[in-house]
C-alpha cells in the first residue's frame, strides 16, 4: 500500500466532509493541542502524540509482564501483589514435581502435566494438519483460472467467526441429534456421541481448529506462491518438466522460507489453544481429555475455589519462555527469508 | 457457458490435476459451508423438531387443525390402515399404543386406531420466535448493546490513538523514536495468555473489574495498528506537511487535516479488523466481566450454553445473530480483508 502523492487539496476537502460531528469533537481537541504546542515547542509535540498509547501499553502490557514474573514467586490467594507472601521457587517446584514426566498421574499437579501432554499432541497434530490443508488449498487456488476470488473468500470465512460461534456450531453438528449422527444412522445404522469419547473428542478438537484457522495460513502461503515468478515455470515447461517435478523441484524449495514462517506461527498459536476448544468440549472434557495449558492457567487463577494466582503465573512464565523461544526463532526465520 | 467454465490455461483441455483442483475446491466449500448452514437451518426449527432424530433437512412443524367441538387445535396425522387405504385424521388423545382420532370432515365421530398406523403430517415452517423469545427471556439485548458499545468505542479509540502514535513515529525525528517503535513492536510477542493474572490485577487495581471500560481500555493500543499505520504514513510525502507548516497550521491540525485523510485506506483496513477483533473477543472479557449485566454477546452465549444446555433452539438462534454481522461485513469487504491479511499478516 502507498499513499497517492498529489491529492492534498482534495484530501483536505475530503477531511472536512469526514463528518461534522467528528469534526466538532476534533476542533475541541485542536485548540488545547495548539496551545500546548506553543507552550512546549514543536520539538516536544511528538512526545505528546505518543503519550496516550504508551501510557496504555505501560499499564496493560509492560506492568503485567513485570508482575507476571513477580507473581510466580508469591503464594496465597490474595490478588493484590503487596498482600502476597514471597515463596521463592516454591510454585515452580510444585509444578515440576513429577515422578515421571511422561506419566501425568505421577506428578503433584497432574492436571498441569495432563494439560502439557494434551497441548503437546494438539500442537503437533494441529500444526501438521493445518500446514497440509493450507498448502494444498493454496496450491489449488493458485491453479484455478476461474473463481479464485470466490473460493479464497469461502476458505477464509471461518477465520472471521468467533471462537464461541465456532465451538457452538460444531457442537451442534456433532451432537447426539446432530447432522453427522443423522447420516451415520442413515448409512451405517450407528450413532457416536463424539464429544463424550476421549479419542473422538480429541480428533474433533484438532479438526475444528484446522477448519477454523486454515484460511489464514492459506492466504499467507498463497501470497508466497503468487510471488514466485511465472517465467520459471515457463522455462520448466519448455524443458518438458512434469508437473509433479515442477512442484517438488521448483515450487516447494521456493516456498520453503514462507512455509517455515507459517509453521512457527502455527506452533505459537497452537500452544495457546483455549477458546474454541473450551467451548466445543464444554470446558475441556470429557474429563480432562481436552484440557490445555491456557485452560489450566485460567482455571487455577480464576476458579472461585482455587485462586492460586502464584501457581498460575508460574505456569504462565513457563509457557511464556516456550513461546519466546518460538517467537525468536520466527523472527530469525523471517529475517532469513527476506535475505 | 460450458466452454467458459472448463477453460484452463492448457488450451481448453482439463487434465487430471485440474479436475482434482476443482474437486478439492468444491469439497472444501461444502466442508466450510455445511456446519454453518446446518446451524442456520436448525435455528429456525421448533423445539420439538430440534430434538427429534434423525434430523430433517428443512425446518418443519407439525400441522394443526381447529375442529368444531374441540377446545384446542388438534395435530394432523395420516392414517395408513391395514388394507392400504390412507386417510387424514386429527388426533384427539393418545393412550399407550392406542389413539383416539376423528375425521376432520365429520368432527362428531371419534374412533380408536393403533398408534402404529399413524404418521404425523409436517409442513415447512420457520420458527422465528427462536429469535424473538431470547430477547424477552434472557438479557440478550443487553449483551448485544454491550458488545456494540465495546466494539464502537474501542475501534474509535484504537484508530485515534494508534494513528496519533504512528504519525509521531513516522513524521518526526526525536530522541528515543526507534526505541519506542521497537518497544511497541515487542508487545506483539506477549500474548494475553501469558499475562492474564497480573493484567487482571491491574484491572482490579484501577477499579475496572466487571466494567466494560476494563475491556475497552486494555485493548485500545495495538502494535499491529501502530505498525500498519506507520508503514502507510511513511509513504506520504513530507512536502505536504512542510507546506502546511508554512501556512502556520498547528501540528495537531496537520495530523487531523492532512495526514489522517490521506491514510483513509489504511485506517479502513485497521477499522475492519478492529471491529472483528472486538466483536469476537472472548478470553479477556471472560476474565474481566463477571456480572451478567455486563456480559458481551460471546460471554453471554457461552454462559447460556452452560445454563440452558437443552435449549438448542435459542442457543442456535443467538449464535446466528452473533455470526451475522461479521458475515455481512465480510460479504461486502472480503476483498479488503483478504488483501489486508495477505499483505500485512494481520489477523
Amino acid at each position: 500500500m502507498s499513499a497517492p502523492a498529489s491529492v492534498a487539496p482534495r484530501a483536505v476537502a475530503r477531511g472536512e466532509r469526514v463528518g461534522n460531528g467528528l469534526d466538532a469533537v476534533m476542533r475541541v481537541v485542536e485548540a488545547p493541542m495548539a496551545a500546548l504546542q506553543r507552550l512546549i515547542g514543536v520539538a516536544r509535540i511528538p512526545y505528546v502524540f505518543i503519550l496516550p498509547n504508551m501510557v496504555l501499553f505501560t499499564i496493560f502490557v509492560f506492568v503485567p509482564v513485570g508482575l507476571a514474573v513477580a507473581y510466580a514467586f508469591t503464594g496465597g490467594t490474595n490478588l493484590l501483589i503487596w498482600d502476597r507472601p514471597y515463596v521463592g521457587l516454591e510454585n515452580f517446584k510444585a509444578l515440576l514435581d513429577c515422578g515421571n514426566y511422561l506419566e501425568p498421574s505421577t506428578c503433584r499437579y497432574n492436571l498441569f502435566w495432563t494439560a502439557v501432554h494434551n497441548t503437546w499432541w494438539y500442537t503437533l497434530l494441529n500444526t501438521l494438519g493445518t500446514l497440509f490443508f493450507a498448502l494444498v488449498t493454496a496450491l489449488v487456488l493458485n491453479r484455478l483460472t476461474w473463481g479464485r476470488g470466490f473460493f479464497r473468500a469461502v476458505f477464509f470465512y471461518p477465520v472471521l467467526l468467533s471462537p464461541v460461534v465456532v465451538g457452538l456450531v460444531w457442537q451442534w453438528f456433532l451432537a447426539r441429534e446432530g447432522l453427522l449422527n443423522g447420516f451415520l444412522t442413515e448409512w451405517f445404522d450407528t450413532r457416536i456421541i463424539f464429544l463424550l469419547e476421549v479419542g473422538w473428542s480429541r480428533v474433533w478438537v484438532v479438526y475444528v481448529s484446522i477448519w477454523f484457522h486454515m484460511g489464514f495460513y492459506m492466504l499467507i502461503i498463497l501470497a508466497g506462491l503468487q510471488a514466485i515468478p511465472r517465467d520459471i515455470y515457463e522455462a520448466a515447461q519448455i524443458d518438458g518438466t512434469s508437473q509433479w517435478r515442477q512442484f517438488w523441484c521448483l515450487t516447494l524449495p521456493l516456498l520453503t522460507p514462507n512455509l517455515l514462517v507459517v509453521t512457527v506461527l502455527l506452533l505459537i498459536r497452537s500452544v495457546q489453544v483455549f477458546d474454541e476448544a473450551w467451548v466445543l468440549t464444554n470446558g475441556g472434557g470429557p474429563g480432562t481429555a481436552n484440557t490445555f495449558i491456557v485452560q489450566f492457567i485460567y482455571q487455577t487463577a480464576f476458579s472461585p475455589d482455587l485462586r492460586l494466582y502464584g501457581l498460575a503465573s508460574a505456569a504462565s512464565v513457563l509457557m511464556g519462555v516456550a513461546l519466546l523461544v518460538l517467537t525468536l526463532s520466527q523472527l530469525w526465520l523471517a529475517k532469513k527469508a527476506e535475505v | 457457458m460450458i466452454a467458459f467454465l472448463t477453460r484452463t490455461r492448457q488450451k481448453g483441455r482439463m487434465d487430471l490435476t485440474d479436475w482434482l483442483a476443482w474437486g478439492w475446491a468444491i469439497l472444501g466449500t461444502l466442508v466450510v459451508a455445511i456446519p454453518v448452514a446446518w446451524a442456520v437451518i436448525s435455528s429456525l426449527k421448533t423445539e420439538a423438531e430440534i430434538n427429534s432424530f434423525p434430523p430433517a433437512l428443512v425446518p418443519r412443524a407439525a400441522q394443526t387443525i381447529t375442529v368444531e367441538g374441540q377446545a384446542k387445535p388438534l395435530s394432523v396425522w395420516v392414517r395408513k390402515a391395514a388394507d392400504g387405504t390412507e386417510q387424514t385424521v386429527a388426533l384427539v388423545r393418545r393412550i399407550g399404543l392406542s389413539a383416539t382420532v376423528l375425521n376432520p370432515a365429520k368432527p362428531q365421530e371419534t374412533f380408536p386406531v393403533p398408534v402404529s398406523e399413524l404418521s404425523q403430517l409436517k409442513a415447512f415452517h420457520l420458527q422465528w420466535s427462536n429469535y424473538t423469545e431470547p430477547l424477552k427471556q434472557f438479557n440478550f439485548l443487553r449483551y448485544l448493546w454491550n458488545t456494540v458499545f465495546v466494539t464502537v468505542v474501542a475501534t474509535a479509540l484504537t484508530l485515534f490513538l494508534n494513528s496519533l502514535t504512528a504519525f509521531a513515529l513516522s513524521k518526526y525525528r526525536f530522541a528515543g523514536r526507534n526505541a519506542v517503535f521497537a518497544l511497541i513492536l515487542s508487545t506483539m510477542m506477549i500474548p494475553l495468555s501469558v499475562i492474564m493474572v497480573p493484567a487482571f490485577m491491574v484491572i482490579v487495581g484501577l477499579n475496572l473489574a466487571d466494567n466494560l471500560w476494563g475491556v475497552i481500555l486494555s485493548t485500545v493500543s495495538t502494535p499491529t495498528g501502530v505498525f500498519l499505520l506507520r508503514q502507510y504514513m511513511l509513504t506520504i510525502p513530507d512536502d505536504l506537511i512542510e507546506a502546511a507548516r508554512v501556512d502556520a497550521a498547528s501540528e495537531f491540525r496537520i495530523y487531523w487535516r492532512i495526514v489522517l485523510p490521506l491514510c483513509a485506506p489504511a485506517l479502513a483496513v485497521l477499522a475492519i479488523f478492529s471491529v472483528i477483533w472486538r466483536w469476537n473477543d472472548f478470553l479477556w472479557p471472560l476474565i474481566v466481566l463477571s456480572s451478567p449485566d455486563n456480559y458481551t454477546l460471546q460471554i453471554g452465549l457461552n454462559a447460556l450454553q452452560g445454563q440452558f444446555n437443552v435449549q438448542w433452539h435459542y442457543i442456535l438462534a443467538m449464535t446466528v445473530v452473533t455470526l451475522l454481522p461479521v458475515t455481512v461485513v465480510f460479504l461486502f469487504l472480503q476483498k479488503y480483508i483478504t488483501e489486508g491479511v495477505a499483505s500485512s499478516g494481520v489477523k
